[in-house]
Parts: structure tokens; C-alpha cells; sequence
């Protein structure tokens, strides 16, 4: 008996129980554009910029169970529209100024945005007042480019078991905090060690001193597109960003 | 660009401008960064309004492109002008498309600012805020110029190389939907 399959994109994409549809997509090497997802990590399915349409119906392929026969749409037009405009929702609810960032070239929200032919931001942008926070002696967080993924509130409960941080607020007023009185990421026991160091997907997390160490132009998704590296975003773990 | 497209000798010649509003002219320089290509797009294309030519305003145009973004009542006028002569306005580097550098004074109070650079900063003597009425009044926070106008295509970059300003018009002149690949769009 042949191994159960879903259909992806009227491909033949084989699983094992227990795996999602990104999970089975990964292991095959097609590329389903995400940013929350992690595969070291319970999936969450918050960004939804992998959302796909299993059997007809819109859902995201980082929490969805794969189930044999199951047909799902992938790299439609139809789906990119509406990812693209996520993105666009996500560019200008932050401070995403990419000539001014140290994670450009290697920031998955650009990235995606390359990936999916984003020009422009089409809403208008929010421009958020959203102080950086400094205070750390080896990382810098600067809040502007956070895009609610919990990655590092997930690595920091679940790997570090620190709980560094956590989301506030809801709906528009949602942001990252810090859990320390003071609110200050110095009066944490944050480490550059720590796993939630080294999991933001943007430029939220960064370390001090050691900017610009690979040019513009010379990083990660300059030299290739997202779409060409699913080998690398399955097999990423501890230590390596993005 | 139906009259001027194709490369047929007697056909008229497109009218192309273009204007840095609030940007740093590195789009412009950019521009000219497409080298001897310019020679191939001078036997397609006149330039009208433009700071190659000095023209002042902008007449009847097939294409414009603006560099910079929104920060003064003048950019206004500019841009609105624009839009009003051209057939296809183009949005051309980071300031255009969303801002850029200019709009990182936007989480800022614009009399702060000005008091603090003209008044307050050490060093400063006897300063005045400038007040020439011939000075455009600066906006309270800077736009894209999407928010002012309907924009029909955009060429991010910061700034968007030679390359890729020279594909994305020749993909118009010749009448193909313009499209920048991997390398050429980016955002830095």
C-alpha cells in the first residue's frame, strides 16, 4: 500500500502521520511562505502567511494535519494576493525601514515581500512611536520591526525557561513587552546565549556591535531567493537566525 | 504607451519626467548609473520637466517618475502637478514608496525638531527657526506619495539600482508588464 498523500498544487506530496501540510511541504522541498513558523517549535499558525486551501476551505498549513487524498492549493495567484497584502498589513503597522536595518538581506518579512513581488506598501503607513530599548549590554531590541510572531516568546518560555517575553495588549494595540518591573530588557536574565536570541525572524533582536560584519547585497536572501532555500528553513536550529 | 511604443522611426518620441521631492537625488543618480543606455533611451524618449533639463513645469507627459517623498506643502504641488500631466506616475526609490529616511522624523513633534536644531542645539548663536516666506511650509509628518496621488507603478530601493530602473522602463517603452526579479528588487 502506497504511503498516504496529499495533493499539493496537483503534486504528489507523501507524509507520515502527525505531520502538517508545511510539514510534508518542507520535507519535500516546496516552498509555503511563513514567518511564525519554526520547525523547532508547537506551530501557533498566528501570521498566516501560510495559509493555503485544503479542499476548498482557507487554512493554515503550519497547524493542519495532513490527511491522505487531502488537495491543497498552494503557489496560486489567488493565495499570493492575499499573502501579499498580509505582508503589506504587516509593513505598515511596524517601522520597516530596511536601509537602516542590520537584519536586511537576511530578514525574512523583507524576504517574503521579495518573494511574493511586494512594491509597495499600498496602505498607509502607521508610523508607530516605538522607543528602542538599549539597555541591555549585549543586545538591542528595537520594538519597530516586530511583527507579533512570538518566536522568541516561545524559545524563551519553552527552550530557555525564562519567559523574557511575552505579547500585551490585543488587536491594534498588541505589542512585545519585556518581562522585567522596569520593563527594560537589562533587568532580565537575558542572555546572547539564550535560544530566544537567535530566533527572530526580523530585525527585532539584535546583537550589539558586530552590525554591517556581511555587506548589503551579500546576505542571505540576496544571494537567493526564500523560495530556493526550504532545504535550509527545514533544517534550521539553535544558534542560526532567521 | 500606445503612440510611442515599438521602435519605428516617425513615430512620436516619448515624453518622460521626472522630480526629487522630498528624497536625497540618489534615485536621480541612479538614474543616470544606467550609463550609455541613456543614448538608447534618448532615441525613445524626450525628457520634459526634469533636473537634467531645468524645465520648471511639467507639461503633457507619457511617463513621470518621483523620486521622495511628502514633507512640504510645495511637494504637494509638485506631485500633484505630475499626476496631472503624466499618463503613468511612477513611485521610484524608498522615500517615494513609503517614506524612507525622511519619515523616520515622524514619531516626532515637527516644532521640537525645528526649536532643537535652530535654537537649542549647542553651538547655535542668535538662531531663528527659517521663516522666508518664499520657504515651503514643512508638513507635520512625511508621506508616501501614494497617499497623495494614485500611483500606477512602483520601483523600491534605497536606491533601486540603474538595472533595474533601466528594465522596468524598457519593459514599458516596449510595452511588456514591468517586473523586477530576484536581484533586482530589493528594499535597501
Amino acid at each position: 500500500m502506497n504511503p498516504p498523500s496529499i495533493l499539493l498544487d496537483g503534486l504528489p506530496v507523501p507524509f507520515v502521520n502527525g505531520q502538517t501540510i508545511m510539514d510534508a511541504a518542507m520535507a519535500a522541498e516546496i516552498f509555503i511562505p511563513h514567518l511564525c513558523h519554526h520547525p523547532e517549535f508547537k506551530p501557533q499558525g498566528s501570521c498566516k502567511l501560510c495559509t493555503v486551501k485544503a479542499n476548498g476551505r482557507y487554512v493554515s498549513a503550519c497547524t493542519l494535519p495532513a490527511r491522505d487524498g487531502m488537495e491543497v492549493e498552494n503557489n496560486t495567484p489567488d493565495l499570493n494576493d492575499k499573502r501579499r497584502t498580509l505582508l503589506q498589513m504587516l509593513f505598515v503597522e511596524g517601522n520597516h525601514f530596511c536601509p537602516s536595518c542590520e537584519k536586511s538581506g537576511n530578514c525574512m518579512l523583507q524576504a517574503l515581500a521579495y518573494e511574493l513581488e511586494m512594491l509597495s506598501p499600498h496602505f498607509d503607513p502607521f508610523y508607530p512611536n516605538r522607543p528602542v530599548d538599549a539597555s541591555h549590554p549585549e543586545v538591542l531590541l528595537d520594538f519597530n520591526r516586530c511583527i507579533l510572531c512570538e518566536l522568541c516568546v516561545r524559545a524563551s518560555r519553552d527552550v530557555d525557561g525564562k519567559s523574557v517575553f511575552s505579547l500585551s495588549g490585543r488587536g491594534i494595540t498588541k505589542h512585545l513587552i519585556v518581562n522585567a518591573e522596569s520593563g527594560r530588557l537589562a533587568d532580565t536574565d537575558f542572555s546572547w546565549a539564550d535560544k530566544a536570541a537567535h530566533v527572530c525572524p526580523v530585525g527585532v533582536i539584535l546583537k550589539k556591535r558586530t552590525g554591517f560584519a556581511v555587506p548589503i547585497g551579500k546576505r542571505r536572501y540576496d544571494v537567493e531567493p526564500i523560495g530556493m532555500q526550504v532545504e535550509r528553513l527545514a533544517a534550521r536550529s539553535a544558534g542560526e537566525e532567521g | 504607451m500606445d503612440a510611442g511604443a515599438g521602435n519605428s522611426e516617425g513615430r512620436r518620441k516619448v515624453r518622460l519626467a521626472t522630480a526629487s521631492l522630498a528624497g536625497c537625488f540618489g534615485c536621480h543618480m541612479s538614474f543616470l548609473d544606467i550609463d550609455e543606455r541613456l543614448f538608447a533611451l534618448l532615441e525613445r524618449v524626450d525628457f520634459d520637466r526634469s533636473p537634467l533639463t531645468d524645465i520648471k513645469h511639467c507639461g503633457s507627459c507619457d511617463i513621470g517618475l518621483i523620486e521622495g517623498g511628502i514633507c512640504n506643502a510645495e511637494n504637494v504641488h509638485v506631485l500633484r502637478e505630475f499626476r496631472s500631466h503624466c499618463k503613468v506616475l511612477i513611485a521610484v526609490g524608498a522615500c517615494a514608496v513609503n517614506g524612507g529616511l525622511p519619515a523616520q522624523r515622524n514619531h516626532l513633534d515637527l516644532g521640537q525638531c525645528l526649536q532643537e536644531i535652530y535654537l537649542t542645539a549647542p553651538d547655535i548663536v542668535g538662531g531663528q527657526i527659517p521663516n522666508d516666506p518664499e520657504l515651503p511650509l514643512p508638513l507635520d509628518k512625511v508621506h508616501p506619495i501614494h497617499e497623495i496621488v494614485r500611483i500606477d507603478y512602483f520601483i523600491p530601493g534605497c536606491p533601486p539600482s540603474g538595472d533595474a530602473i533601466w528594465k522596468f522602463l524598457s519593459d514599458l517603452l516596449d510595452g511588456r508588464t514591468p517586473r523586477l526579479g530576484h536581484p533586482m528588487l530589493h528594499f535597501d
